[in-house]
């Protein structure tokens, strides 16, 4: 909960990760790519405040204390939701696994929400695999990373048949939410990984699912945007947007907010740390007095007032996974309904 | 503003092969370089700081070394940025022979391997790409090309244009600044009409002039394309800055 001006937040951070990436995880073999996928990591936390940023040796692998202090404590979350990326090939034990994020968060009932992942390349196992996740877990999510490498492939798309397969039993098991994050490679190599567009068919094609693209399709900013504003169940996720330009370059940071705000909408936004790449406590300080600067640049982007701010900090996440929020923290009833799924339009007269 | 193109040692480039005292050559291969854009950030790879040096022998043999921000950057890009630079300087006069060597990037090995044998994108990643990256770069461009027209209109609307007289502008008729310029090149180069008869406004994929109705979405759609590119182009930047302590041969500041 994060308190300002007599305005309460209830906070949910929808993207945060819990990783062992020191040396003792790497696979004999891969440890360049162990090695340099965490340096990546670390260069991100670079863009943060110099005062939060922590040794290559602590972000490579830190506590269950660390993280309980840095993202509840001291960070003001009320519900956090973990995000697994696995990346096996490099990572013995997995980057950080729904069964390594479990186990932590199992002792702290209530904080968390176990998302789980899937791979279409798994096939038959790996269908087998998120029915028995989503039984153990409860799991309501899922995070799905298409550059991860796989037995020589490197990487997929929504749109594979195999994938659609997945889809299908994601609705059959009773999982909303679909947190899609695009990566440098894809298979084939000649064509552009990070593009959006399967998403989009995705989308269109399970309609009860919502597909909550993750780094707000960075660095396909633009083509996320015009693909968010004609697709009813496609989210926003900030984690990396606030990270990486709220305060290193502000400016920007207020150009893609204004292009968020008038494309996607403040009921479609995702607030998410990154955690452990940067620590919560400064981004949602930072964000609740965000404003636009006094400038004519940014004259016709929609506001952000309060409510907008409480949506996006927890209370769209919040509905999409179906968290309880206290009374003290809701809006208000004209203040609108937080991730309202028809506010999305065609904006052609703008 | 330009910063000082150090070459300190001991940084994780290893960028210690800078060019002390530059013969024409190796300005010439610099000033070549500065021709190579990122296909992604539409800017030269020497501003960007992606140039760690570049250095040409007395008997014309001409030595780059590139680096980009992480060391998963996609492959693809990368290997046009490898590509575009061993073909510029190659064509140096005075210039002998090129090696570029891009660094401390995971697909590096295929990648200099397969410019140094001017193999061609699918073969020096054989079995993973189907064909050459010239659809990904034409891709590209017409983003650069909706960037750009942002970058030409913006001022127009702030010194009060209308959105109509926009639709009825031709390139002869807009006041000339870099960005015209810039603007008109990447349609150019797309086989778009680029001429001073030239519509202001087109559309990127065909090159027909945009309709009445379409023009607010389209000005919308160019400004979203410029803000992606610029912050793409930033986060890069940051995270170029925070992997090398050494600025690239004619890095700038955004």
């Amino acid at each position: 909960m994060y308190e300002k001006n007599g305005e309460k937040y209830f906070v949910v951070d929808g993207h945060m990760h819990y990783w062992n990436a020191a040396p003792d995880n790497w696979v004999p073999g891969a440890e360049q790519y162990a090695k340099g996928w965490i340096e990546c990591f670390h260069a991100y936390m670079g863009l943060g405040p110099p005062e939060t940023h922590w040794s290559l040796e602590h972000f490579q692998k830190y506590s269950e204390d660390d993280l309980m202090k840095d993202v509840f404590e001291d960070g003001y979350v009320d519900v956090a939701v973990f995000q697994p990326t696995y990346l096996k090939e490099w990572y013995k034990e997995g980057f950080n696994t729904t069964e390594r994020n479990a186990l932590m968060g199992e002792k702290h009932p209530g904080k968390f929400v176990y998302n789980t992942r899937w791979d279409p390349r798994d096939g038959d196992e790996g269908l087998e695999v998120l029915r028995r996740n989503v039984e153990r877990f409860g799991s309501k999510g899922c995070k799905l990373y298409t550059a991860e490498w796989n037995t020589g492939s490197r990487g997929w798309k929504l749109t594979d048949p195999g994938a659609y397969r997945y889809l299908e039993k994601c609705q059959e098991l009773g999982i909303k939410n679909i947190h899609v994050h695009k990566g440098p490679t894809i298979w084939p190599l000649d064509k552009d990984a990070f593009d959006v567009a399967d998403v989009d068919h995705a989308a269109t094609d399970f309609p009860d699912l919502n597909f909550i693209v993750e780094h707000v399709g960075l660095p396909r900013i633009d083509d996320f945007c015009y693909m968010a504003t004609q697709e009813p169940n496609v989210y926003a996720g900030l984690a990396v947007v606030i990270g990486a330009l709220m305060h290193a370059r502000p400016r920007f940071f207020a150009r893609v907010m204004g292009e968020l705000l008038f494309w996607v909408g403040e009921d479609k936004m995702l607030f998410g740390s990154d955690y452990a790449i940067w620590e919560p406590k400064w981004q949602i300080e930072g964000f609740v007095d965000w404003d636009f600067p006094d400038s004519d640049d940014f004259s016709d982007y929609p506001r952000l007032g309060v409510a907008g701010k409480k949506k996006i900090l927890g209370l769209n996440a919040a509905k999409l996974y179906g968290i309880e929020v206290p009374a003290e923290f809701q809006l208000a009833p004209d203040q609108g309904t937080p991730a309202a799924p028809d506010d999305a339009q065609l904006v052609a007269g703008a | 503003m330009t910063a000082p193109a150090t070459s300190r040692a001991g940084g994780p480039g290893g960028s210690s092969s800078r060019a002390s005292s530059p013969s024409p050559q190796a300005g010439g291969a610099l000033a070549a370089l500065a021709t190579v854009r990122d296909p992604e950030l539409d800017e030269p790879i020497t501003s960007l700081g992606f140039v760690a040096s570049c250095a040409v022998s007395p008997d014309g043999d001409a030595r780059v070394r590139l680096r980009l921000p992480t060391y998963f950057c996609a492959p693809n890009f990368a290997f046009l940025m490898v590509a575009d630079a061993y073909d510029a300087v190659s064509k140096v006069p005075g210039v002998r022979s090129t090696e570029v060597v891009l660094e401390d990037h995971f697909a590096s090995d295929a990648i200099n391997g397969g410019v140094a044998a001017q193999a061609g994108f699918a073969a020096s990643f054989d079995g993973e790409a189907v064909s050459e990256l010239h659809g990904l770069r034409a891709d590209f461009l017409r983003k650069a090309v909706l960037a750009g027209t942002d970058q030409v209109c913006r001022p127009l609307l702030a010194a009060g244009a209308s959105r109509a007289s926009l639709l009825a502008m031709t390139l002869g008729e807009v006041p000339a600044s870099g960005a015209l310029d810039r603007l008109r090149q990447r349609r150019a180069e797309l086989g778009l009409p680029s001429g001073p008869g030239a519509p202001l406004l087109i559309d990127p994929a065909t090159g027909e002039r945009i309709r009445e109705e379409a023009a607010p979405l389209h000005l919308r759609r160019a400004r979203s394309s410029r803000i992606s590119i610029e912050a793409n182009s930033s986060i890069c930047r940051g995270m170029l800055r925070h992997r090398y302590e050494t600025s690239g041969l004619g890095e700038e500041e955004q």
